[in-house]
């Protein structure tokens, strides 16, 4: 394999309070791919997803141990300042959570706390044009965000995220709020991303993940069944239930 | 109903502009003047005085409450609140009177016994729960999406909890502010006790003054005569007193109801 890998998750096991939620999971993610995360409802891979820039420091209980590395930064290193970490692996959530401010205003928050440098309006078009929203929302950058449908919200998420230029971009079920079309137009979306970033997917569609992804993980009760390249966890699964999951026999 | 037929004859007798803009309340001294205005300082002055102590320490307390505090530190200090918004107020007007007042002489000499600045300040205390607890409610109804999409952007806590929390939860706060405003305009009791019952129109926080409830007080416990203008003058206060929280409270519920539509 050429591709080189940007973030390394070695041995991750964590907790919420005594259950353990992911198992010994070894992974790496793949520059400039996308790398879906694959598995049954409570599997464990949205918060496999999330310990990847320290959003699970948040949830009461929850615990880590193993490390997680992107380039020479060890994410669970004490001394690693968490804004850090997440000024380079942005992130998009399930539902889109777009801040109650103009649309221009959304873009601009995260540069501007963090004190970016750069011409503003450049970056918010930029960020705008690389989500393909820039068309729709061009005319009426002041409005609220929240007068979008759900589709432009999340790819104003995804905007808000790419504005920030960070490295990795996890997406945690980006369109299960959505319908068909705007799932499409995200997926679409998706391609063209992986050009400038790496992404990290998780998705309980298995379609969407054999459609877009490169890499494929399946979790089962917090344990990594099988990794590899999308094509051969489709069609090829060395495991017996990623070939029984993937054909829909349960999950 | 009362209320409006009484301050109707009131009226009657005493011309509208006089009541609303004379500068001198004596209505049981001769010469008798009728100006409400003293009464409406006094009261504003109480007012400002509390929210310049609750609504600080209110809104400081609640973002520390929501955002910050463990939850054993909350489990400790939301029952202290309470215990605050449980006391009588009678006893908050004794406290400014036996400890406020003092301890505002020995800063400022010219303290009167009683005066505005104390029972303001204990009027202060006492809404600070409820503004507290109000606002509290408001950062706490401000979706976690917002503070995780935040985070994920690279905001520190404090930038999240200005930047986000606080603004979103801005119209709840505002409702608080005022309700708590309109609590601070009925309360009787403390004042009475603490402001003393000279309707002067004044700014002085250190002199005494009376607001429109002490004045209700101090009339109704006297032997002034049903049916007399005097009488009516109670009335006619409290048809102010009424308006102006009645106002106060259909602003909170229309700032209240802009609040409800800020995330869907």
């Amino acid at each position: 394999m050429e591709n080189r890998v940007i973030l390394d998750i070695d041995d991750v096991c964590i907790r919420y309070g005594e259950d353990l939620a992911v198992r010994n999971v070894t992974l790496p993610i793949y520059e400039n791919q996308i790398t879906a995360i694959i598995g049954p409802s409570g599997c464990g891979k949205s918060t496999l997803l999330r310990s990847l820039n320290r959003m699970n420091d948040f949830i009461h209980g929850c615990s880590h141990t193993g490390g997680i590395a992107l380039g020479d930064m060890d994410i669970y290193d004490p001394a690693t300042d968490p804004v850090e970490i997440r000024l380079r692996i942005g992130m998009v959530f399930q539902r889109p959570n777009p801040f109650p401010k103009s649309i221009y205003r959304n873009i601009a928050w995260g540069p501007t706390i963090n004190e970016l440098k750069g011409d503003m309006d450049a970056r918010v078009e930029n960020a705008l044009r690389r989500a393909a929203l820039w068309d729709e929302v061009k005319d009426r950058l002041s409005d609220s965000a929240l007068n979008l449908s759900g589709g432009q919200q999340q790819r104003l998420c995804i905007a808000r995220a790419l504005a920030m230029e960070p490295e990795v971009i996890l997406m945690d079920e980006p369109c299960s709020a959505l319908d068909p079309v705007s799932t499409a137009r995200i997926e679409d979306l998706l391609f063209e991303l992986k050009e400038n970033f790496t992404i990290v997917i998780v998705t309980h569609n298995m379609q969407q993940a054999a459609r877009v992804s490169q890499y494929t993980a399946f979790l089962e009760t917090g344990k990594l069944i099988e990794f590899g390249e999308t094509e051969d966890v489709f069609t090829n699964p060395k495991n017996e239930r990623t070939e029984e999951y993937v054909t829909g026999r349960f999950g | 109903m009362v209320l409006a037929v009484e301050t109707y004859s009131f009226l009657q007798t005493v011309p509208l502009t006089d009541f609303l803009f004379g500068t001198q309340w004596t209505p049981l001294l001769v010469p008798k003047s009728y100006g409400v205005l003293p009464l409406l300082a006094g009261t504003f002055m109480i007012v400002v005085g509390a929210s310049l102590v609750a609504i600080p320490i209110g809104v400081a307390s609640a973002l520390f409450l929501s955002e910050y505090a463990s939850d054993r530190a909350k489990r400790t200090l939301k029952p202290i609140l309470e215990v605050l918004a449980g006391i009588p107020t009678v006893v908050y007007g004794f406290f400014a009177l036996t400890y406020v007042t003092p301890l505002l002489k020995t800063v400022f000499p010219e303290t009167q016994v009683f005066n505005a600045a104390s029972a303001a300040i204990v009027v202060g205390i006492m809404i600070l729960p409820m503004v507290a607890s109000l606002c509290d409610d408001a950062f706490r109804a401000v979706p976690n999406s917002l503070r995780e999409g935040a985070y994920s952007l690279g905001a520190t806590s404090f930038e999240v909890t200005t930047r986000v929390v606080f603004p979103a939860g801005l119209s709840g706060v505002l409702a608080a502010f005022v309700l708590a405003i309109s609590r601070a305009i009925g309360e009787t009791m403390a004042v009475t006790l603490a402001a003393g019952a000279t309707p002067n129109l004044t700014l002085n926080p250190l002199e005494s003054i009376q607001t429109m409830t002490a004045y209700i007080v101090q009339v109704s416990l006297g032997d002034t005569p049903a049916g007399t203008l005097a009488y009516q003058t109670l009335f006619a206060v409290a048809a102010v007193l009424f308006l102006i929280t009645l106002g106060l409270n259909v602003l909170a519920n229309y700032v209240l109801n802009r609040f409800r539509e800020v995330y869907e």
